[in-house]
């Protein structure tokens, strides 16, 4: 992916650059908002990752917004060291598509920027998801695996969706909380990871294959090979 | 400091007198009171001296116009003849005449000679010499005859004279009175201003000295000045409560997060200093490293967001919401943790239970109590989860089978950090239940504990929130 990195902060630009090009993506790096915006109007790129508090006069906000009206839908992440909730809806309701705080891991950064970047731009209306031999029907709200059909709770069935629809991508624990659950909130424990191996226990019961892998450090991954 | 709030300083002790509020209250009291002392003397004035003098004018006038008249109807020889008849029945001697021919000769009358023609002027005082008394003074009109004669007609004034000198020296004693009067009046208003507000600027002086202690002694009067010191009282007590808000919150950090930044610091550093560590070790170290940095941060996170709550930042946030589904969402994130710690949740609630509050934070409370009971129950314990519709407001009751708590730890749970000695073998930071009294304060509900009603070693905790339906109607307790 081809991702315009917008960071004012040298140290901080430099790792994420870093990390995302060793992920394989290629990093354009601006130090203010004003050269951020120029870029991103005159050139293509898959994703935007900007800081919301920017030097320049343009911040991260008036970025995307400024952006948003050229009619330029580019996904965006905001990273700030700003938690405040409403900080964050300000942030989403300007155009921006995630909104990662402060200090982060890398690789929640990385799985959200993998999830915006493959994003499809319309949602494919697929009715069928498959991952090696786990199929998952949106119409009938079924799973067989190798044809044979698994007994699924609704919730399990909306975690499975996300995992499936992010096949061979890291999904991280909040991201689920935030996507399969809707809330923004600190669970205390993992209790994510709770849902996942039930989910996985069902998925997995009987084949050798394990299809749900637990990504040290980050979170999980549906995959089909090895 | 920016310029302008520096305040100019004057040295001399008469300028800081006339800066001085109660100086100029007491003057200008001084100034009314003598405007007034000063209007009731004029007034008196005019009433009797100069009311007497009219009169004197008015009946000298009178009698010029009567003679005058009988001039024209019978002449000089006439006029004579009316003065002598008056001087006869004038028995106190206070009239004056003197009728004149044109050559200055005197016709009638009790007086020697007419004072000297001076320009328009018909009236003149003159001094009238007495045989056996002090010289008298008169006031006298001099009208001129069409003959050429003139003619005076005045009235002795000496004894009106004297009391208007007297009057006049009676009222410069009274000014001279209302003067002083004024001006210990002026004192003492001072005085009783300064004595009022010294209790507020004392307090004032000896909070900017640093110590937020003393408050404003009010007066049982409960005047203007009372309430300015009860608001003075209110405002301080509001600061205090901040200040000890903000205190409680670093002395927490600091105490809190001290303990995972020294961990980390310390672990780092071994890892570092062991040259026999293999990169195997190395990592591991730096893996616990960024495990307790994370800790510092959610632990820091939490801080912040409890701020912000009892800030009711969040109350932007507010709609209406079914508590039960959000009970449901819960019950269903956390009976998995539950089902893997062997224990069951049982529930219980309505179908619907409406109210207006912050969804996100709302499940963070019952996120924070389900964990909090999962945490503490032992593996094959019941978690009970019930809600119910009041009249205006829903109570949710969460009950574990735990230790429960004792009465006195239950008034400190909720203390940012506070945990029950119980409670110190398990992780957790001690911020859970802080954050859910904000939260429940910030909806305007409350917030208590009960035993549960297990075996009295194990009781057990019970933890019942009131949710007011409408977070408006009732104010958040303070």
């Amino acid at each position: 992916m081809r991702i315009l990195l917008v960071e004012d902060d040298a140290e901080v630009g430099r790792f994420v650059r870093k990390g995302l090009q060793e992920a394989g993506h290629t990093v354009e790096h601006a130090q203010n908002g004003r050269d951020g915006l120029f870029m991103a109007a005159s050139e293509g790129f898959d994703l935007l990752v900007l800081d919301r508090m920017l030097p320049g006069g343009v911040d991260g906000v008036r970025l995307v917004e400024t952006l948003r009206t050229q009619g330029n839908h580019t996904p965006v992440l905001f990273l700030s060291a700003l938690a405040g909730v409403d900080e964050r809806v300000k942030g989403l309701k300007a155009g921006g598509d995630d909104y990662l705080v402060k200090p982060f891991a890398f690789a929640e950064l990385l799985a959200r920027v993998e999830a915006l970047g493959r994003r499809p731009a319309v949602d494919a209306p697929a009715t069928r998801l498959r991952v090696a031999d786990l199929e998952l029907d949106l119409l009938s709200r079924t799973v067989t695996r190798g044809g044979r059909k698994i007994d699924i709770q609704p919730r399990e069935f909306r975690l499975l969706e996300h995992l499936m629809r992010h096949a061979g991508q890291v999904v991280t624990r909040t991201m689920l909380l935030e996507k399969v659950w809707d809330y923004h909130f600190d669970p205390q424990t993992n209790v994510i990871d709770v849902h996942v191996s039930r989910l996985r226990q069902k998925l997995d019961k009987g084949f050798d294959k394990p299809l749900i892998h637990t990504v040290r450090n980050a979170g999980y991954m549906i995959r089909g090979e090895a | 400091m920016p310029h302008s709030r520096l305040r100019r300083q004057h040295p001399g002790p008469v300028w800081r007198l006339f800066s001085s509020a109660g100086f100029r209250f007491a003057a200008l009291f001084a100034a009314v009171f003598l405007l007034a002392a000063l209007a009731f003397g004029s007034v008196l004035w005019w009433g009797t001296a100069g009311a007497l003098e009219r009169q004197t004018d008015a009946a000298i006038r009178a009698d010029v116009h009567a003679l005058t008249d009988r001039w024209r109807d019978g002449g000089a020889p006439s006029v004579a003849e009316a003065i002598e008849e008056r001087l006869a029945v004038d028995a106190e001697g206070q009239t004056l005449y003197l009728l004149q021919d044109a050559d200055g000769a005197r016709q009638a009358g009790n007086l020697a000679e007419l004072p000297r023609r001076d320009g328009n002027s018909a009236w003149h005082s003159v001094t009238l010499s007495h045989e056996d008394g002090p010289p008298g003074e008169g006031r006298l009109m001099v009208v001129e005859l069409p003959d050429g004669g003139r003619l005076g007609v005045g009235r002795e004034v000496g004894e009106k004279q004297q009391l208007r000198d007297l009057l006049t020296e009676g009222l410069a004693w009274a000014t001279g009175a209302a003067l002083v009067c004024a001006i210990i009046g002026a004192w003492l208003m001072r005085r009783a201003l300064e004595r009022r507000l010294a209790a507020a600027s004392g307090t004032a002086a000896q909070i900017a000295g640093g110590d937020l202690s003393p408050r404003v002694p009010l007066s049982p009067h409960d005047d203007e000045f009372d309430r300015l010191g009860a608001s003075m009282n209110t405002m301080l007590d509001r600061i205090a409560q901040l200040m000890d808000g903000v205190r409680g919150v670093s002395d927490a950090i600091a105490h809190d997060l001290r303990h995972p930044i020294a961990r980390a610091r310390n672990g780092l550093e071994e890892a570092l200093l062991d040259e026999a560590n293999d990169p195997a070790a190395l990592r591991s170290a730096i893996e616990r490293g960024i495990t307790d940095l994370d800790n510092v941060s959610r632990v820091f996170q939490a801080v912040l967001r409890i701020a912000e709550v009892e800030h009711g930042a969040r109350r932007a946030a507010f709609a209406p919401l079914d508590l039960a589904l959000l009970l449901a969402d819960a019950a269903e994130l956390y009976g998995a943790s539950a089902e893997a710690h062997g224990q069951v949740l049982e529930t219980e609630w309505p179908e619907s239970l409406p109210l207006v509050g912050d969804r996100d934070l709302l499940l963070q409370v019952l996120a924070n109590l389900l964990d909090n009971a999962v945490k503490f129950s032992p593996p094959g314990a019941v978690i009970r989860v019930s809600a119910a519709q009041e009249e205006d407001a829903v109570l949710v009751r969460v009950a574990d089978q735990g230790p429960g708590l004792s009465v006195p730890d239950r008034a400190r749970v909720g203390e940012r950090f506070f945990r029950a000695d119980a409670a110190r073998t398990t992780p957790g930071s001690g911020l859970g239940l802080s954050l859910v009294r904000a939260v429940v304060q910030m909806h305007g509900g409350a917030l208590w504990f009960a035993d549960a009603g297990g075996p009295p070693d194990h009781p057990g905790l019970a933890v019942l929130l009131r949710l007011p339906v409408s977070a408006g109607t009732e104010k958040p307790a303070a």
